[in-house]
């Protein structure tokens, strides 16, 4: 029970309970976002983590730069490299040497470098596109779900529900069987990375949308939303600029982790060959490809088994430490 | 704007009330099952009669559960009642949509119980303050960060905090932020849900005189919601007593608190701290047994019957209606205590 508190009279007024004015230095307000990257800063693992990731989007994005300094066209055969009878390279693990840094392909001596190096190009793009497209599709239908409640709600839950016990490799599987040439104006690779794009966005949009449909209905119960709503606001100025900035957090996270998640999706996929087609380098194929030569070329799996386990462990941990920044209290 | 318009000084009677609530009702439904069947309703508020005068504070008080928030709500119709109307200016807007609402959202306005959850922590206290000039499409006359320092200079707050966000502030502090938005529209009629009750003691004084200063200044009405009779006395003009969804007494406050006519709030004034340890124990505490019955299936006709000490057999089976025992004080209840010879 609160004591009474009788204060009669007005001499208690508008005073600001230690509103003291540092002396003539500006007063800057530090943001949620501020503070979360402070934390971020001194997180030596994640760090690492976003290092990794940088440097492996810089790799994919400057593929060709890399490639013709310190490689070979990925696409190129290098039958001089390859011992005959053997069909793979007598050199050292494979024909590691300056000019082969990660040692040649058996049967047709490929740059095993280079194709890694193209590789992350394929991986990195698909992952993204189909987080961004899981993020959109599961941000906007999550929150509508938790906001409005309901029909809307149920249905949008049920919608999720059935995405996720969707066979969709199978499906994914047998969708290639049937995509022609060309469709929808495009063609070969484009065609190609258009649709596992859409297969895998929108196999993984349903995680992303739960957890946001969570987060709205804890969010919509809180008084900042009943205020907006007694002053009138619409559904969408409360959906996006009142509820969206509080749901930036798990965004983030969940698409740090997805993305890694999705990296391995593409790399099943084409491992089992549904995904890029040859002679395009993936890792997903290269793993494929080398499962015939590993007792006598390991080199030709284990480096694009290493990009992808390095890969998606930088993800993962980056992805981690962003959680913990950006909510300490989640651990 | 109307900003400024001073002190208004008041015929109280003669006068038409700012808001007037008649059979108010709000029942929210229970739903069970695969269809989702209504098998009952939570009678949140069950009938409410009040009128709110031009300038005056008129406190709601009662223990938790007994439809305070909910009528705070219907008032400000962020919810809509399931019967009863409510009249804002002599005007019906119980049953508004919220297309029409929205301009009438500038005369009402509500402050919110706990200032931790009631400031987008994502947005400035710049960008929460102006957020109503920004919904409501109003630009302000020298425009909106002048106006939003000086509500922040009115609410005792400095116009440097302008940028800051939420989080670097106490519950205090937030709370005259809250305020600073209420303020912003200049309504006409503040709702204001427990606006003390998640402060510190030492604060809440503040805040309570805050507001009552505001209301000097600004000619503002008030509907106070408390759990807390301490509290609210010195600001209220006029108490209602609620249990169960259902105004058990309302009057002036001398009178309210002075000669409490019906049980239930004898009992709660006499729950009040005395904090003066030599007149503790002079007085008599009455203590209620049992909990608050279900608001899902509450007692009949007199909703406090089962927890009366002076209860007969009459309690249960009429509804004592509201009876002017006092001029500008009313009882609901057969037998009431305190009765002017």
């Amino acid at each position: 029970m609160t004591a009474p508190q009788e204060v009669t009279g007005s001499d208690v007024q508008a005073d600001p309970e230690a509103v003291t004015v540092g002396m003539g230095r500006d007063i800057e307000g530090r943001s949620l976002g501020q503070i979360a990257w402070r934390r971020l800063r001194r997180d030596k693992v994640a760090l690492g983590g976003g290092i990794v990731i940088v440097l492996l989007i810089l790799v994919a994005i400057f593929a060709p730069a890399i490639v013709a300094v310190l490689g070979h066209d990925p696409l190129e055969f290098h039958y001089d490299q390859v011992d005959p009878d053997l069909q793979v390279s007598p050199g050292f693990f494979g024909g590691i040497s300056p000019t082969y840094l990660f040692g040649v392909e058996p049967v047709n001596g490929r740059d095993i470098f280079s194709r890694v190096v193209y590789g992350a190009r394929i991986s990195l793009l698909i992952a993204f596109f189909a987080t961004l497209l899981a993020v959109l599709v599961g941000t906007v239908l999550g929150v509508v779900a938790g906001y409005f409640g309901g029909w809307i709600d149920t249905l949008i839950s049920r919608t999720m529900d059935i995405f996720l016990a969707f066979p969709i490799l199978l499906f994914a599987l047998a969708l290639v069987g049937i995509i022609p040439e060309t469709a929808f104006g495009l063609q070969g690779d484009t065609l190609r990375i258009v649709l596992i794009v859409a297969i895998v966005g929108l196999s993984s949009w349903p995680y992303i949308g739960r957890i946001i449909r969570g987060q709205t209905l804890s969010l919509r119960e809180r008084e900042f939303v009943d205020a907006a709503r007694s002053l009138g606001a619409r559904a969408p100025r409360i959906l996006f600029s009142e509820l969206l900035p509080n749901l930036v957090a798990p965004i983030l996270v969940y698409s740090t982790l997805l993305i890694p998640t999705n990296i391995l999706f593409e790399a099943a996929l084409s491992f089992l060959g549904v995904g890029i087609r040859p002679p395009t380098a993936s890792w997903g194929g290269m793993l494929s490809d080398a499962t015939h030569w590993f007792q006598i070329a390991p080199n030709f799996m284990v480096f694009p088994g290493l990009a992808i386990f390095v890969t998606v462990l930088a993800f993962n941990l980056f992805g981690d430490g962003l959680r913990d920044a950006l909510d300490p209290r989640s651990r | 704007m109307t900003a400024g318009d001073g002190i208004v000084t008041l015929d109280k009677t003669a006068e038409a009330p700012l808001l007037r609530a008649t059979g108010l009702e709000k029942h929210f439904p229970v739903r069970r099952g695969l269809l989702q069947r209504k098998v009952g309703a939570v009678q949140a508020v069950d009938g409410l009669d009040f009128e709110v005068r031009k300038g005056e504070t008129l406190s709601l008080v009662g223990e938790s559960g007994c439809g305070k928030t909910t009528t705070g709500r219907l008032l400000t119709r962020l919810i809509e009642p399931t019967g009863g109307t409510v009249e804002f200016e002599g005007r019906d807007i119980s049953h508004l949509g919220q297309g029409s609402l929205r301009p009438l959202r500038r005369d009402i306005q509500m402050i919110f119980q706990d200032p931790y959850s009631s400031l987008n922590p994502r947005h400035t206290v710049g960008k929460i303050v102006g957020a109503p000039f920004e919904i409501q499409g109003v630009t302000p006359e020298g425009g909106v960060k002048k106006t939003v320092q000086e509500l922040l200079a009115l609410v005792g707050l400095s116009p440097e905090h302008y940028n800051r966000y939420p989080h670097e502030f106490s519950g205090g502090q937030r709370q005259r932020i809250g305020i600073a938005r209420t303020l912003a529209l200049r309504p006409k009629l503040i709702v204001a849900d427990e606006p003390v009750s998640a402060l510190d003691v030492s604060i809440q004084a503040q805040v309570v005189n805050l507001l009552e200063d505001l209301q000097d200044e600004l000619g503002l009405t008030y509907v106070l919601i408390a759990h807390d009779l301490s509290v609210v006395r010195h600001v209220s003009d006029r108490v209602a007593v609620m249990y169960l969804g259902r105004i058990m007494e309302i009057g002036d406050a001398a009178s309210v608190y002075g000669r409490p006519m019906h049980p239930y709030t004898v009992a709660l004034l006499s729950a009040v701290p005395v904090p003066d340890p030599t007149r503790v124990g002079k007085r008599e505490r009455i203590l209620l047994t049992g909990d608050v019955p279900s608001p899902l299936n509450p007692p009949a006709a007199c909703r406090f019957h089962t927890r009366c000490w002076k209860a007969q057999e009459i309690c249960g089976v009429e509804t004592p209606p509201m009876v002017e025992l006092e001029p500008g004080h009313q009882v609901a209840c057969h037998f009431p205590e305190n009765q002017p010879a």
